[in-house]
């Protein structure tokens, strides 16, 4: 058995048997951290001491014989935008640095409270800003499969540990792709779940109406698995759903002949590599020999998404960063000698370039005399872009597209030019725009090894039907079929 | 050009950034670019189309709500700790850059 490769079920039921303990997938699993991780850079802060308490308390579990919950024993991994109690929490930004949360983020209580054992903190673009994870300000990650490759981002850290066997699943954050994209980029599975179905308690605010929480795992079962622990309202977030949680996992046993797949021309226009898009299509192909009716849809509005995307986000972003102010808990310039200079230095020196520059697009798409010129004519837009989906479901079970338009591109590549950069979430960012639900899977690989994503958009509240679409794409993948 | 150095200069205050030479002069031409590239938008009518500031309120809740009914299901009544004690003093200090133990200090706001 090679601890760092089994699934959430085989890690479970291998410490409920007492074939290996909780304790010895955790240190394995900081064993692979310690041998992999020089080079990728996946992990920012690691908590061996709560990881290995909470190994105990589920080994003594398994030794009195108890059933152990779903994630028993099972090692994961946070980005680091989710607050963990006493652990530090940094957002990938240098003006939380030392920020030492006093209470847990709601979907990493109820990841631990279904046995799940936290081994520590995934670097991240600053602020979840960024599709490379370049933006971190404390050391970019490295793509497992070609470490001359970024990640993705922003979620870059969580995609790495997965792919590389640190973590067995790992919980990322979506507001444009940051979920899906580097899922695609590592070659793992990555969902993004409906706008909320699950909490953001205690996720650090990036753009509120398009922030999501959601998994990143090797598997699709893996994926569902954990939506089913950290989905379903709770009274501590006012958005998220009073919404009953169906059984993901049962549902994915369901079969698909006869679901309706949307495909849209708008997503494999120009832009779009070749390589990807072949593999896209073969996997089309691979869904309709599973009994899938592939039924063309249109999404006119697409190419408007990126312009809609950029002035919401970095709008909403300008505001929830308003906090950073060096008064609570945020760095302080040293040396101020008035509480405006405190504030400007502080923040000048406590954020990067990237998050200066979504601050300063947001703050002026705010301002009086262009607020009706760019935030709300982004708003109306958007009404467009979610109306695009909504006419297409009526059609259409799930719609099918590439995740992102090119492999994991170089580091450096697109650092210097912000434009090219926000262009690498063109398919993904819809989905966070229209609040619908999406899941990437990996699709075979480039002439370069590099993994592509497959990316399954579904219904509102509907996961059930792209977890089972993913899962069946996956099972025929595998069978070679 | 849409953006000229004193509107780069008018929002940083906005923000409360200060930002250096540079940093205004590659804003400058990073929003300029953006901003530029954002202009498609106007290619669409959108007078009779409703803002959309939100997903919560569209789906998830009954059809037959309106208006705040649909938020219904967040709301509570109005009580001292009425999801969770407020955090203790120690705790809500913890992180402060300075605090005297029993308030978060500043650098003096009003001069004389």
């Amino acid at each position: 058995m090679e601890i760092t490769q089994l699934s959430i079920e085989a890690a479970r039921s291998a410490v409920q048997e007492r074939k290996t303990t909780a304790l010895a997938l955790a240190e394995g699993h900081y064993a692979q951290i310690q041998k992999e991780d020089g080079q990728i850079g996946a992990f920012l802060t690691l908590c061996k001491e709560r990881a290995l308490e909470q190994a105990d308390r589920i080994d003594r579990m398994a030794a009195e014989g108890k059933p152990l919950p779903p994630l028993g024993g099972v090692p994961v991994a946070i980005k680091d935008v989710m607050s963990t109690r006493g652990v530090r929490t940094t957002a990938g930004s240098k003006i939380l640095d030392k920020f030492i949360p006093p209470y847990d983020c709601t979907a990493v209580a109820r990841l631990e409270a279904a046995g799940a054992v936290v081994l520590g903190k995934t670097n991240c673009d600053e602020f979840a800003m960024g599709s490379s994870n370049e933006n971190s300000a404390f050391h970019p990650v490295r793509n497992p499969r070609d470490v001359s490759r970024v990640p993705g981002g922003s979620s870059g850290g969580s995609a790495a540990a997965v792919a590389a066997d640190m973590a067995v699943i790992a919980l990322g954050s979506d507001t444009g792709g940051s979920i899906r994209q580097p899922a695609s980029f590592c070659g793992v599975v990555g969902l993004m779940p409906t706008y909320g179905r699950v909490s953001r308690y205690g996720l650090i605010a990036f753009a509120s109406s398009l922030d999501h929480i959601g998994p990143l795992a090797k598997t699709v079962t893996d994926a569902a698995i954990v939506l089913q622990t950290i989905a379903g309202r709770d009274p501590m977030d006012a958005t998220s759903a009073d919404m009953a949680v169906p059984n993901y996992v049962a549902e994915l046993e369901k079969p698909v002949r006869g679901l309706k797949l949307g495909v849209a021309k708008e997503y494999f226009g120009d832009g779009l590599d070749d390589e990807v898009r072949h593999a896209v299509e073969l996997a089309i192909d691979k869904l309709k020999g599973q009994g899938c009716e592939v039924v063309p849809v249109s999404l006119p509005h697409t190419g408007y998404a990126i312009p809609t995307y950029y002035l919401i986000a970095t709008a909403e972003a300008s505001s929830n960063l308003a906090r950073y102010d060096g008064v609570r808990y945020s760095y302080r310039a040293g040396g101020v000698k008035s509480l405006s200079e405190m504030y400007r230095r502080s923040r000048d020196e406590g954020f990067g370039a990237e998050v200066k520059r979504r601050i300063m697009l947001g703050t002026y798409a705010l301002s009086a005399g262009y607020y009706d010129a760019y935030y709300l004519k982004a708003q109306k837009v958007r009404t467009l872009i979610t109306r695009d989906f909504e006419e297409a479901f009526r059609k259409v079970d799930a719609i099918v597209t590439p995740t992102s338009p090119t492999a994991a591109f170089r580091l450096g590549e697109k650092s210097s030019d912000p434009l090219a950069m926000y262009l690498a979430d063109i398919y993904t960012v819809t989905a966070d725009l229209a609040g619908i639900p999406g899941i990437s899977i990996p699709c075979g690989r480039t002439r370069e090894k590099l993994p592509i994503g497959l990316q399954i958009l579904g219904k509102h509240f509907d996961e059930s039907t792209i977890l089972r679409v993913a899962h069946a794409y996956e099972r025929a993948a595998q069978a070679g079929s | 050009m849409k953006v000229t150095e004193k509107d780069v200069a008018y929002v940083a205050d906005l923000a409360n950034l200060e930002l250096s030479g540079e940093e205004r002069a590659g804003m400058l031409r990073d929003l300029n670019s953006i901003l530029d590239y954002v202009e498609r938008l106007n290619e669409l009518d959108t007078t009779k189309v409703e803002p959309m500031a939100q997903v919560s309120d569209r789906y998830g809740v009954s059809q037959s709500q309106q208006g705040s009914e649909r938020f219904a299901y967040a709301s509570r009544e109005d009580v001292i700790e009425g999801l969770r004690k407020s955090l203790p003093q120690e705790a809500a200090l913890a992180n402060a850059p300075d605090a005297d133990g029993t308030f978060f200090r500043v650098p003096k706001v009003i001069e004389r």
